[in-house]
């Protein structure tokens, strides 16, 4: 989130997307009836599904699965159309004036720079003419043809009340409502809050169905403002945490871009990673330090052996050759490249997409470790209904870990506030903590290369393990490691400011710097709403001595666009921060302390940009500088707007890359819509477990619209078979109208909803016949994904329904 | 009691006149459960909405710690007490009778778990992942360049690991040359 759950109370207009929070969010959609109730804000929630937040919401559109992007582009279109956008935010604070280089063009679906063969695009036309200095040129007034804010207008003017609703499946009447309420949302004393969830990301064209929500909040002056912003509500208890400190291919902690091979030391690495100032009132301030943040890095990490005559130890930091995201790691094992896997707290078999290849992929590899606290779909993968146990030649694993009750350590939720929890159990049984587990295996790996050799052992016996005990560091040590020192004075960063790239400072993860200084623990603090007049001065919802939030707890990002050129709220009762005459107040300023916004010289509010400004034009992501509408990789329809390019044309086809067939199904076979989703009772996979929960929500099941219920002589209860050209389930049916037919290009579709909690493992697959054989959604879905972040179409594609 | 306390005390302060009810609830509170239990802090592990919650436990006569009661913490500016149909049976997931409570290991085509020690279970691991490493270990990719990495490991997971334990395994990873490293933030 740029803002926090507490803050959607200050918005006045709310739109939901992608998500359905008053079921997978229940405690925080307090704030969305926060809003609602004590200031009237209004709720929008656009959904395939009528769910409890429809119930509450004041206007429901019924919406096809993945077409987002068409929906936020009619209201971005009302918005430049009608002039109803926030003047002086969008010259000022976004690069609406910056002038695109010549040859830059849209056509028929495709971008410039388009190789059909190659399915990518050479993304040179997609930036900035610039000056003699190099700086981007600008023009105020918005005029030349060639400028962001012109480009946008043309780019968008197809997206009509009626394009949209011939896309979306919403009638033009209900998206009409909508595009009035969010055209009044540009005004100064107004705000409004984007919400959304995993029902934006899990799509071909995820990144950019987000973009499209960030691009219409920066256009009506919402991003860095109380009650507005882009806010992903996120599933898991430490999702956020772990995204931070980077347990993911594509980065290092703090969002540094993981090195690629050709770079030899840091300057290559900066050079190629970092952002550049575009503009001479540019702060560029996470460009300029990246160099400060990956030093501190590698100084945590490889201590002694990151020195200056080292380079720091860059060159033990592995450069992965291609893509390794999730879909990859399978890949890679059904490729046979793929010898060993470690799965810690998740669960490959069931979480997709198409589990019956991912289970074939388990199958290759030749060991598998599993920490979990409880059984898996994938420690028991060997022996699933109707598989030879035999015949699997995996090794197999299950490491007893402890539960998150039995250790303590922080976790920083979706509003990026790092909350540290206390041990209050000990371990159940022979369990241990993950850590020491973790730590436990990497010393005895070490001592093999001591005692052994082998392939480049240097990293493997550099990595920094000081702790009291190396294979039995506490979290509270590692708190302090991730914070960062100060090696000649030995005391705790304060600051990410103050870090160097001269080898005298560490910081595991730059952005928590601040969180563990020499007066101790700041995500313990505990000063909340016991006294709210003193815990939350400014009441905005910021309670500043509750835990403790990135960056230096701000609790909302972006914050220097809260204010006006002046340095004044934009609106005076819902102040972000104030400019006093001295200094910055309110909230943590994203922003110099004292920088005086009248000095001639002050930089531009988004000072993590090389621009300096919001970019409603990028070519930070490779489908396309502004988002197009796509239609996912199995539709029902050709894309109404550039039939000839009607899917993605740059969503990676993993399978058609390695040589296996692709196995995407059309609308003859499989002539429904299908998405996934999750319920109130049950949290991916580990609630089978839960006995409450379970007793609450018993049984794998499919929501089917009535009127398709009705032709096909389905009815409540029924066993009905779901089909995909990937796999099957067979559940009992349930015959609901919160799903319902819709016309789409001229054409009735439907979609039937898919709960994903079941699979062979758990409380109920142990008291069913088939130990539920056919329960898993992810049997049904495609191995494909976003074109950026490679993220898994969970939410639309093809199938066909049967009554068994 | 200092949570409970804390919270009702805001009520009294704000002058609604619960004093009466607060010295009863007090009175009634002795007699639950919880009485003398010690009280910790913890988090909800579920969804990412970051709901505080209060823990009861006691130390029973033969050492053993049984926990008595988890509740929302009425502190806490995002739950402000409240918890969902998850949080409030956290209990259940806490304290179960399906735990894995000892290190099991299943060879290549066998048709069962055995039981293993956990010196054993760790030997193993570490051979084997040395064993990966150094069969799938690239030092110089095709166009010369250093690249350092280990193709034939990947790990997974994360969302349910406290930071701390995030960044270890970040860090021991990246330390080994793995590069296929992911979480549930894609899935």
């Amino acid at each position: 989130m740029t803002n926090h759950w507490r803050d959607i109370k200050n918005a006045d207009l709310i739109l939901i997307n992608g998500a359905n929070p008053a079921e997978a969010h229940p405690v925080g959609f307090q704030w969305f009836m926060r809003a609602k109730l004590d200031r009237g804000a209004k709720i929008v929630h656009a959904d395939p599904r009528f769910t409890r937040t429809s119930a509450v919401a004041d206007l429901y559109l019924r919406m096809r699965t993945g077409t987002d992007v068409a929906y936020f582009g009619g209201l971005i279109n009302n918005v430049l159309q009608n002039n109803l956008f926030a003047d002086t935010y969008v010259r000022n604070y976004t690069n609406a004036s910056f002038i695109v280089k010549q040859g830059f063009a849209f056509n028929d679906g495709l971008f410039s720079g388009y190789n059909a063969a190659k399915r990518t695009y050479d993304i040179s036309t997609w930036s900035y003419e610039t000056d003699s200095s190099g700086y981007a040129r600008r023009d105020m007034t918005l005029q030349d043809p060639h400028s962001v804010f012109q480009l946008m207008k043309t780019h968008y003017s197809r997206y009509t009340p009626e394009m949209v609703s011939s896309i979306t499946g919403i009638p033009v009447a209900d998206f009409n409502k909508v595009a009035d309420l969010v055209g009044q949302m540009g005004k100064p004393d107004k705000v409004m809050t984007i919400v959304y969830a995993v029902g934006l990301t899990h799509h071909t064209t995820g990144s950019q169905l987000i973009r499209s929500g960030a691009i219409l909040q920066l256009l009506l002056g919402n991003m860095g403002r109380p009650g507005g912003g882009m806010n992903a509500e996120r599933g898991h208890a430490n999702i956020q945490g772990n995204t931070d400190h980077a347990i993911s291919w594509d980065i290092l902690p703090g969002y540094l871009k993981v090195p690629a091979p050709g770079q030899k030391n840091i300057a290559d690495y900066v050079a190629q990673s970092a952002a550049k100032k575009s503009d001479p009132h540019s702060w560029n301030f996470f460009g300029t330090n990246y160099g400060k943040f990956m030093t501190s890095l590698l100084k945590a990490w490889f201590g002694d052996a990151a020195t200056k005559d080292s380079g720091f130890a860059f060159n033990f930091l592995p450069k992965p050759a291609s893509n390794s995201s999730w879909m990859s790691i399978f890949d890679q094992a059904l490729k046979g490249s793929m010898q060993g896997l470690i799965l810690s707290g998740m669960t490959a078999a069931s979480i997709g997409p198409d589990n019956n290849q991912v289970r074939q992929a388990l199958s290759n590899l030749k060991w598998l470790v599993i920490m979990d606290a409880l059984p898996t779909t994938s420690s028991e993968f060997w022996h699933a209904p109707g598989v030879d146990a035999s015949q699997i030649k995996t090794e197999v694993f299950m490491v007893p870990t402890t539960h998150w009750i039995e250790k303590e350590g922080s976790f920083t939720n979706s509003g990026r506030w790092a909350q540290w929890k206390d041990r209050v159990l000990p371990p159940q049984g022979q369990a241990r903590d993950d850590q020491w587990i973790l730590a436990d295996i990497f010393q005895r790996v070490k001592k093999l290369y001591q005692s052994q050799g082998g392939k480049f052992p240097d990293p493997v016996l550099s990595v920094t393990l000081n702790y009291q005990d190396p294979s039995k560091p506490t979290l509270d040590e590692i708190a302090k490691e991730i914070n960062g020192k100060d090696l000649a004075s030995g005391k705790q960063m304060t600051s990410f400011a103050n870090l160097k790239d001269d080898g005298t400072t560490t910081a595991g993860d730059w952005i928590y710097t601040g969180s563990y200084p020499d007066t101790g623990n700041l995500m313990k603090r505990r000063q909340g709403v016991q006294d709210p007049k003193t815990n939350d001065a400014t009441g905005m919802g910021f309670y500043p001595n509750w835990a403790w939030s990135w960056p230096l707890n701000r609790r909302v990002l972006y914050n220097r666009a809260s204010a006006d050129l002046d340095g004044n709220p934009w609106d005076p009762l819902r102040p972000g921060i104030k400019w006093d005459g001295a200094k910055w107040g309110g909230d943590v300023p994203d922003y110099p302390a004292t920088m005086n916004p009248h000095d001639p010289n002050a930089y531009l509010p988004f000072i993590m940009n090389g621009e300096g400004v919001g970019r409603m034009f990028s070519n930070g992501l490779i489908d396309g500088p502004l988002p197009e509408h796509y239609e996912p990789i199995e539709s029902p329809v050709q894309n109404p707007l550039h039939p000839n390019n009607s899917a993605s044309p740059v969503a990676f086809l993993y399978d058609q890359a390695a040589g296996r067939p692709n196995r995407f199904g059309t609308v003859t076979d499989f002539p429904y819509i299908a998405t996934s989703y999750r319920l109130t009772e049950h949290e991916h996979y580990i609630t089978q477990y839960v006995p409450h929960l379970v007793q609450l929500q018993p049984k794998p099941f499919v929501e089917i619209p009535y009127e398709l219920a009705s032709e096909k002589g389905i009815k409540s209860g029924d066993h009905v078979r779901v089909s995909s050209k990937r796999g099957k389930i067979e559940v009992q049916a349930m015959v609901t109208k919160r799903l319902g037919p819709m016309t789409v290009a001229g054409q009735k579709v439907y979609q039937i909803g898919i709960p994903i909690h079941w699979g062979y493992v758990g409380l109920a697959a142990d008291s069913d016949p088939s130990h539920g054989r056919y329960w898993m959604a992810n049997a049904l879905t495609p191995f494909v994904g976003d074109a950026n972040a490679r993220t898994p179409e969970f939410k639309a594609f093809l199938v066909n329904l049967e009554k068994i | 009691m200092k949570v409970g306390a804390a919270g009702t005390g805001g009520l009294v302060a704000s002058g609604l006149g619960f004093d009466v009810a607060y010295a009863e609830s007090t009175k009634v509170k002795l007699n639950l459960r919880i009485a003398g239990a010690k009280e910790s802090h913890s988090i909800c592990p579920y969804c990412a909405v970051g709901c505080s919650l209060v823990a009861y436990t006691r130390q029973n006569s033969d050492g053993t710690v049984q926990l008595l009661q988890i509740e929302g913490d009425p502190d806490s500016p995002i739950n402000e007490g409240r918890l969902c149909p998850k949080g409030a049976t956290a209990m259940q997931l806490a304290v179960s009778p399906h735990r894995v409570e000892s290190p099991q290991y299943r060879p290549a085509g066998s048709t069962t778990w055995q039981s293993i020690s956990w010196d054993s279970m760790l030997d193993k691991i570490a051979n084997n992942i040395k064993a990966s490493r150094d069969a799938t270990f690239v030092t110089t990719d095709a166009s010369g360049n250093t690249v350092n990495r280990t193709e034939g490991i990947a790990f997974a997971g994360g969302a349910a690991f406290s930071s701390e334990e995030g960044y270890l395994a970040a860090k021991l990873m990246r330390g080994l040359g793995l590069v296929f490293l992911e979480q549930q933030a894609r899935v």
